[in-house]
């Protein structure tokens, strides 16, 4: 099959082989009643490494992340983080790992204020019997953590819902990376975006790969961008991996035609 | 314009900030809200005040806070609930079953202190059935808690054969729960305790954030089952409270007491208040108001010798008006979130 051919040609970039291994995923598999999400799903994420994930709409690509991130559990499967064999039981579980996510849909709360979405479900308490959230260390941290990652939003105060799309993108990056992450999962960042907002997310993007410390996969549409962007590039097709290459060993013309070989391959087996 | 160009370390995203509504858009507009709906009480106290002479005594302040006391008691629930987009109807059937629980465990020869924690337990654990129905087997709550409302009516009617009893008293019990003025004390202190708990804490926030966005809020590791069940239990629990209170009150523990009807002026002080029925915000200060400013006409109504039906009219429209206000302030919002 022609599928399998680039499977077996896949290859650790080079600038990062021999890394550390920050996350490993083998044979997962996810169904959801009749539908297989994924079947037979296997990744790796070196250390400090860009993982771009390809593939159309109903691939499987946000079911692997929440596999990833605790959100759900696989039907079958073996994921490995840090070296150590983990089933994931809960988000909370997956986040003590390091594993942060922005999820497709953001996971933000339109009503609520910025700074109370960036401590969503991880607020800081005041000291005392009452456990009250303590806003004004979360307003302060809020603004920090913008600001940190070169986000100028003026009020943290301000709701969600008021926010732009890219702004919102912005915030949810924002909450992921400063929590401790080590593994930075992003879905479609760039999706329902303007061309200068996805300009900025990118920039952004750009400069959480200079960190070292932090391993990516980002979930993407445009093959260009995800190109320029990723270390190595995955393409995920009918709940499987079709293709995988460093980035710069691939083309644009070479992905398509991974499509175009892979919806011929499913069309003549049908 | 050219994508992913470099630029300066901070990013342009906050330059261009959208038109304010409020000052501090939601919470600021809820405040306001509140606020008007005070002013509106007020308003009308002065009117009747105005027309009758007899408005502002003690006698009629007492009707009054007994009027509205149950209300606010069973709105405090179904606020935290209609913030998460769940309603529990059969809040009022709970408050006629409770005082018989503690009717039954008291006449059984429990300590009367004893009775009354298990009849608000029994109350706590309709409301989790309520909740777990609703969450857990997914049937939306309109239609479980239609069902237990239906079902603990009958369930009422039958332990009670259809008859009153004397709430069992003892001095200081009775003193704490049915003096004069107990009711309206304890709906104040309520109505302060969970204001606090909405505002202030991980319990409240996550209560906005399920209604808000429900799949969010679980991709965030929240447990929006144990949010959601857990605010069926204290609509429940609420819902037993305020029927203990009435029927220690009146020394009497009716079958017939509270009903539908007293659900429904719960969820009407709740909605005029500000609280949305759609889930994801809504404010408790802004059910006392509400439920003050409908207690205010139903009294100055009777006693100035108007019909119910004229009040049931009101009612009707401030529902409608209150209904229009919020659905409009989320046109509005929405309006501010487009490019
Ligand atoms: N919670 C769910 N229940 C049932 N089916 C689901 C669920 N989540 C995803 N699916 C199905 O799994 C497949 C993969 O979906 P998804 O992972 O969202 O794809 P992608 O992100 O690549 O567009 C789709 O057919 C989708 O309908
Ligand atoms: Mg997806």
């Amino acid at each position: 099959m022609s599928q399998s051919q680039y499977v077996q040609s896949s290859a650790v970039p080079p600038q990062v082989a021999g890394g550390q291994e920050a996350l490993r995923a083998r044979d997962i598999v996810k169904r959801f009643g009749a539908v297989t999400a994924l079947n037979g799903v296997s990744l790796r994420l070196q250390k400090g490494e860009m993982l771009g994930i390809l593939g159309d709409n109903g691939a499987g690509k946000s079911t692997l992340i929440k596999i990833l991130t605790g959100f759900q559990a696989p039907t079958s499967g073996q994921l490995t983080i840090n070296g150590e064999d983990v089933a994931l039981k809960s988000v909370d579980h997956a986040r003590e790992l390091g594993i942060e996510c922005v999820y497709q849909d953001l996971a933000l709360v339109p009503g609520l204020s910025i700074y109370h979405n960036m401590f969503l479900n991880r607020e800081p308490l005041r000291a005392g019997p009452f456990r009250l959230l303590d806003n004004a260390q979360m307003k302060r941290r809020a603004a920090e953590a913008l600001e940190d990652i070169g986000v100028n939003i003026p009020d943290v105060n301000e709701e969600v819902a008021r926010l732009s799309g890219g702004q919102r993108q912005a915030v949810a990056i924002a909450r992921a990376v400063y929590s401790k992450a080590k593994i930075l999962l992003l879905d479609e960042p760039l999706a329902a975006m303007g061309a200068r907002e996805s300009g900025l997310i990118l920039d952004l993007i750009d400069r959480l790969k200079k960190r070292a410390d932090l391993s990516l996969i980002m979930i993407a549409h445009n093959y260009a961008q995800t190109l320029e962007v990723a270390d190595r590039i995955m393409m995920f097709q009918h709940g499987e991996v079709t293709f995988e290459r460093a980035s710069a060993e691939t083309s644009v013309p070479e992905l398509l035609d991974v499509v175009r070989q892979n919806y011929k391959v499913v069309r003549g087996g049908a | 314009m050219s994508a992913h160009t470099h630029k300066p370390a901070q990013t342009e995203l906050g330059t261009k900030p959208r038109p304010h509504i409020g000052k501090r858009g939601l919470h600021g507009f809820l405040r306001v809200r509140e606020a008007s709906i005070l002013v509106v009480a007020i308003l009308l106290i002065i009117y009747f005040e105005s027309t009758n002479v007899n408005f502002l005594t003690d006698a009629n302040l007492q009707t009054l806070s007994q009027f509205i006391s149950p209300w606010v008691v069973i709105a405090c629930g179904e606020i935290m609930l209609l913030i998460c987009g769940e309603i529990d109807l059969s809040a009022g059937m709970v408050f006629a079953l409770a005082p018989f629980i503690m009717y039954f465990a008291h006449d059984a020869g429990l300590p009367l202190i004893i009775a009354f924690i298990l009849a608000i337990i029994g109350c706590g654990a309709i409301g989790f059935f309520n909740g777990f129905v609703s969450v857990k087997l997914r049937v939306p709550s309109f239609v479980v808690t239609l069902g237990t409302m239906f079902l603990i009516n009958g369930f009422t009617l039958t332990i009670s054969r259809g008859f009153p009893v004397d709430t069992p008293n003892d001095g200081i019990f009775s003193f704490l729960m049915g003096g004069g003025y107990a009711e309206i004390t304890w709906a104040v202190i309520l109505v302060l305790f969970m204001h606090g708990m909405l505002r202030n804490t991980r319990w409240g926030l996550h209560t906005i954030a399920v209604g808000g966005n429900l799949l969010g809020s679980a991709e965030s590791g929240i447990n929006v089952t144990k949010i959601k069940i857990g605010n069926f239990v204290i609509t429940g629990a609420l819902a037993g409270l305020a029927g203990i209170l009435e029927a220690s009150r009146i020394g009497s523990t009716d079958p017939l007491a509270g009903g539908s009807n007293m659900m429904f002026m719960a969820v009407a002080a709740a909605v005029i208040g500000g609280t949305s029925l759609m889930g994801g915000s809504g404010t408790i200060i802004g059910g006392l108001f509400g439920g003050l400013m409908l207690g205010v006409l139903q009294d100055g109504f009777t006693i100035n010798g108007i019909n119910a039906f004229t009040f049931d009219m009101i009612i009707g429209a401030a529902i409608l008006i209150a209904m229009v206000f919020n659905i409009h302030f989320a046109r509005l919002r929405n309006m501010g979130k487009l490019k």
